[in-house]
């Protein structure tokens, strides 16, 4: 496959490879997609992150062409691509349960869509030898889908989406049938081909850890909208709702109102920026840790709490504390020996970021 | 999970059915077939004269051949009326697909002997379709050769065979998971080469079932030749009944069932192995 520069800057890469214009979608009464508005960058790979039912896959289906807008328009490289049938438009799906073709070989699959677009036979052989080669499926060339395993039939599909070089290619939950373990091994294979074609991935998954392994952005929507749109490092550093702080990671929340610079809430209060009124903080349980007595910068917020639980897990433990009012918080900190009984805990005033509901 | 004698004990009456019904009359036929008869009477004589009769005389292999032609008429143009149907209801009837579904299987519900005499009503001298073209000026007396004969047969067995054609071909169009379909165009198949290169492959063992379906019922046919047919229209089933009934030929007879019983069998053979050949499951 020829391979694009790999990771392209996007300021760099001015007109957005797809644009998706105010898009609005009804089943009926039904309303799935609320206009939503989002451009996606040459050579980015974006996750469409979101619970079942908030109409990711239904945008994804709107840019593959198997559903039609109600509202709205959806542009790629300058063409409008919404009145074209899906035959018609450069794009190229791997279906959430594979769709591999069960009366054609594995190779006979993959050139599927070479065939469809009239390409020379000797080419096609290259071609489907080069892509099968590229998932590591060549010795399988001549296997009916029905003989291979989960993981196998997922490449398969890979090779058949990518061996057509579409500019786009949307993924439909592709690894959400694969166990926990191999989830994990096509996560880095997935990664790792994007760079090497250089083509833009539009991913859609409910799992928010696969979608923080792999994209350059997260969108993450809600009940069809768009909720909100950014690395993911950004969203999760700095979640602009209270929805995107709870869904990304666990979180704190802390309801507190503002009088001439200072938070205060049930538990506590602290010097902040903030205007004054009402707001809502959220605070990371890895921000949360156990004072040790040594010196604590100036923004430090001290509270103490009583330990209910300590949940194990590896590096890592988390601690489920109740604070003197009564409020619920969450702490996760490095392991260390079995805790009980009240202890003294702080937080940096610079981890409390301001969500709106 | 249930034990031998259990299994045993259940199948007895079917087992039991199956044996009286269907193994003993069919042992008995062709027992009868390497028999003969003079005078009225059936001589328990073991000889291959009744099949060299059936090979020998014109009269039986041109009405065998005339019904392997009607009865493939029947299945060409069945196929070719319950293919666009099932893949139109299956594919394009949105939210009518039940109704339409039940508009195909209601004349299933109606007697074989009606829809026959429906038929002598249409195509008869003083019938609805000469009556109409009369009534266009298209012909001043009406046609004759359309009842009594084997296009009348042809005819009357598309009309009762297409539903149990449309059947089988439906369920597996609707057994074609429709992310292939979606496959197919978003790999740039238009929907031509979609239908081409994937549905009808897919569907390949719903119409290998329906054309047999046809085939083998339009075969064993006597009365649509019965009622439509007349002397051109006269197909095997007809010379075997009257061979039974008054010619008292049962020997012959017999010979005639078990060659069509043979000939059936091989084709039902046959096109489970291609059914077999063609599904994916």
């Amino acid at each position: 496959m020829t391979t694009a520069p790999s990771t392209p800057s996007k300021a760099a890469a001015g007109r957005p490879l797809l644009d998706v214009r105010a898009v609005s979608k009804r089943f009926g009464a039904r309303e799935v997609l609320r206009t939503v508005s989002l451009e996606i960058a040459s050579g980015e790979f974006l996750t469409l992150l979101g619970e079942s039912g908030s109409g990711k896959t239904t945008l994804l289906r709107l840019v593959a062409g198997f559903e039609q807008p109600t509202a709205g328009e959806i542009w790629m490289h300058g063409e409008r691509l919404d009145p074209l049938p899906p035959y018609k438009r450069r794009v190229n799906t791997v279906f959430q349960h594979y769709a591999l073709f069960p009366h054609l070989k594995v190779s006979e699959n993959v050139a599927y869509g070479l065939a469809a677009a009239g390409t020379q036979k000797a080419e096609i052989a290259t071609r489907v030898k080069d892509a099968l080669a590229m998932v590591r499926m060549e010795e399988y060339a001549t296997a009916k889908p029905n003989q291979l395993s989960g993981g196998q039939q997922q490449r398969v599909a890979l090779a058949r989406a990518l061996v057509n070089r579409p500019k786009l290619l949307l993924l439909d939950e592709p690894l959400s049938a694969l166990d926990a373990n191999l989830r994990k091994e096509m996560q880095s294979e997935l990664k790792s081909l994007q760079r090497e074609v250089g083509i833009t991935f539009l991913f859609v998954t409910h799992d928010q850890e696969e979608a923080m392994a792999l994209s350059d952005r997260i969108a993450l929507l809600r009940h069809g909208a768009l909720e909100q749109v950014a690395s993911p490092r950004e969203i999760y550093a700095r979640p602009a709702t209270a929805y995107t702080a709870q869904f990304i990671g666990q979180t704190n929340l802390f309801r507190v109102t503002v009088s001439n610079g200072v938070a205060q809430c049930e538990a506590f209060s602290f010097p902040c920026s903030l205007p004054d009124g009402p707001a809502l903080l959220s605070v990371r349980p890895e921000a949360i840790a156990i004072e040790a007595g040594a010196q604590q910068p100036p923004d430090a917020i001290r509270f103490s709490a009583v330990i209910r639980q300590q949940i194990y897990s590896g590096a890592t433990e988390l601690l489920e504390l109740r604070t003197v009012n009564g409020t619920t918080l969450r702490a996760r900190i490095p392991s260390g020996e079995s805790l009980s009984g009240a202890h003294d805990f702080v937080f940096s005033s610079a981890d409390a970021i301001p969500v709106r509901e | 999970m249930y034990s031998r004698s259990y299994k045993l004990l259940i199948s007895v009456p079917a087992i039991f059915w199956v044996i009286l019904f269907l193994l003993f009359p069919y042992a008995l036929m062709f027992a009868h077939s390497f028999w003969s008869v003079r005078d009225g009477v059936i001589l328990h004589n073991w000889n291959f004269a009744n099949y060299a009769t059936l090979f020998q005389n014109p009269v039986y292999w041109q009405v065998l051949l005339r019904t392997a032609r009607i009865a493939a008429s029947v299945t060409l143009l069945a196929l070719l009326l319950g293919y666009p149907l099932a893949y139109f209801l299956s594919f394009h009837a949105g939210p009518r697909k039940e109704l339409l579904y039940q508009l195909v299987i209601v004349p299933l519900w109606v007697s074989y002997l009606v829809r026959g005499y429906a038929w002598k009503t249409i195509l008869g001298n003083d019938g609805v379709f000469n009556g109409f073209l009369q009534y266009l000026h298209i012909t001043h007396e009406p046609l004759s050769a359309l009842l009594y004969s084997p296009f009348a047969v042809v005819l009357m067995l598309t009309h009762i065979y297409t539903p149990f054609v449309f059947l089988p071909i439906y369920a597996s169009l609707e057994h074609i998971p429709r992310p292939l379909v979606e496959a197919s165009g978003d790999l740039g198949a238009s929907p031509r080469a979609t239908f081409f290169r994937l549905i009808l492959p897919l569907s390949l063992p719903g119409l290998i079932a329906g054309a047999t379906f046809a085939f083998v019922l339009s075969l064993g046919d006597f009365l649509a030749p019965l009622l439509v047919g007349g002397n051109s229209g006269t197909m095997i089933a007809n010379i075997v009944q009257s061979l039974f009934g008054a010619a008292y030929d049962w020997p012959l007879g017999a010979a005639i069932s078990i060659f069509i019983l043979v000939f059936t069998l091989a084709l039902l053979g046959l096109a489970q192995r291609l059914e077999k050949r063609w599904s994916f499951e």
